[in-house]
């Protein structure tokens, strides 16, 4: 074994090839974002937690989190011009949960415009099921580098009352009343519905997975 | 498909745990984090801490356990036991807590689950309620059960939800700690009065009891502590007798 080779090793390791990769979490006052900091940590990165527009534009992968009501949340980022700010990131991009579905073309929680990145409109789940839908359940037709190594019909955890339609953008559907979308992508935008923060092992594989993308795809 | 929770439940005093635990490899069974891990691993879809310290002094040590645990349990976890303000639920979910659970401090003033609601989501508002069934009638007691209301049962639930609640944790006195099962008959109303889900609470015995809470009481979630415990129950070996049954849940 020679030096080269060594190096080759290290440099193949996704920890070695992510060291001291630039994560930011968006805190824009939406609810519990420390368990998504606690999970990089948990897969050993610091992720930034913060609102600062040159701190945001700065980093290798933005996450935007969210969990609450739409029309309120939508509110804070426009105080904060976030709302201009994130459509026009051009590194990877994770929405989660309500991060999601603002990503979207509108939400019917509190007749919202959101961010307009994924064509969809999002749409509450109709009173002949239990709202919100709240546990674990499976995500099929899975579609892009985000779930490398992730099983077709792995079990993620959700909690929401509110699901964006089934569409083009999908990398992921789930179903509960509807099939729909429970993740998707457009361009470097990503967005799930559930919680990979607090899915057990494999949905920390898909937070590493997202470290992993490539920056410039 | 959605899955039905198995939900074991940690009593915590002074930031320990408090009822015995009989778990071969665990090196200190009176640490919750530790404990939380175990559960984790063992495929628990959730965990409830609930803190009966006495004073409000040693409940701040409530605040370095959720820490502990948010930074290293990776599924959900709802804490409970002497909330009664908006700060009290800021501190809790700021330091990691996925959902609160109130239970007398929503009975003394029902606004505080709107408050909560608009505030911090429906998601993270489960409303405990402690029933017995007195005379035929469901009445919703407080303080463990000791102090009688006036309020109905299924009336409770119906309000609670309407002011903004997530999720209902219902535990029937008459059944807890018997380990007879759970309250089906009530649990079943429960889930046709209200359009939330409901976690069953008390009674838990056999494998055969949470077939049952979830087959009649039409129960989401089935929160159970000493079969868990004490090792009478496996939650692997749980899970599969359910999925035997026919009952969807995550393996």
């Amino acid at each position: 074994m020679d030096k080269e080779n060594l190096n080759t090793d290290a440099n193949s390791s996704p920890l070695g090839k992510l060291e001291g990769a630039n994560i930011v979490i968006i805190n824009y006052g939406a609810g519990n974002i420390k368990s998504i900091q606690f999970a990089f940590k948990r897969l050993g990165f610091e992720a930034l937690l913060t609102n600062n527009p040159d701190e945001i534009k700065a980093a290798d992968k933005v996450i935007f989190p969210g969990v609450g009501e739409a029309s309120s949340a939508m509110q804070k980022l426009k105080e904060s011009g976030l709302d201009y700010l994130i459509p026009q990131l051009k590194q990877p991009v994770l929405g989660i949960c309500l991060g999601m579905q603002l990503m979207c073309k509108s939400t019917e929680e509190g007749n919202t415009n959101g961010l307009g990145i994924f064509d969809v409109a999002v749409k509450r789940f109709s009173n002949t099921v239990k709202v919100p839908q709240m546990g674990w359940n499976t995500i099929n037709n899975l579609e892009s580098d985000l779930f490398k190594d992730i099983k077709d019909n792995e079990f993620m955890y959700l909690v929401h009352s509110f699901y964006a339609e089934q569409c083009k953008d999908a990398i992921a559907t789930t179903t509960y009343d509807v099939e729909y979308a429970s993740a998707l992508k457009k361009d470097n935008f990503y967005g799930v519905q559930f919680h990979p923060e607090k899915s057990g092992e494999e949905g920390e594989k898909i937070l590493k997975n997202f470290l992993e993308l490539n920056t410039n795809n | 498909m959605l899955t039905k929770r198995i939900i074991p439940c940690l009593d915590i005093k002074n930031g320990r745990t408090v009822k015995g635990v009989n778990f071969v490899n665990l090196r200190d069974a009176g640490d919750p984090v530790e404990l939380a891990k175990q559960y984790a691993e063992k495929g628990a879809d959730e965990l409830v801490f609930l803190d009966i310290s006495a004073t409000q002094e040693k409940r701040r040590t409530m605040h370095d356990m959720v820490l502990k645990v948010a930074a290293q349990v990776n599924i959900p976890f709802t804490v409970g036991g002497g909330i009664s303000t908006i700060a009290d639920v800021d501190d809790l979910l700021h330091c990691g807590a996925d959902k609160v659970s109130i239970n007398s401090s929503a009975v003394k003033r029902p606004e505080l689950v709107n408050e909560l609601s608009n505030k911090f989501g429906s998601q993270c508002v489960v409303v405990a309620i402690d029933a017995k069934q007195v005379n035929g009638q469901w009445k919703v007691h407080l303080a463990g059960g000791s102090i009688p209301t006036k309020l109905d049962l299924f009336d409770w639930a119906k309000e609670v939800e309407t002011r903004g609640a997530g999720e209902i944790l219902f535990t029937s006195m008459n059944n807890d700690g018997t380990k007879n099962g759970f309250a089906n008959e009530a649990l079943a109303t429960l889930s046709k009065t209200v359009n939330i889900p409901i976690i069953a609470s008390g009674g838990a015995g056999t494998i055969q009891h949470f077939t049952d809470t979830f087959k009649l009481g039409k129960a989401d979630a089935a929160l159970a502590a000493s079969v868990f415990h004490f090792g009478e129950i496996e939650i692997k070996d749980l899970k599969e007798e359910l999925k035997q049954e026919g009952i969807s849940v995550r393996l």
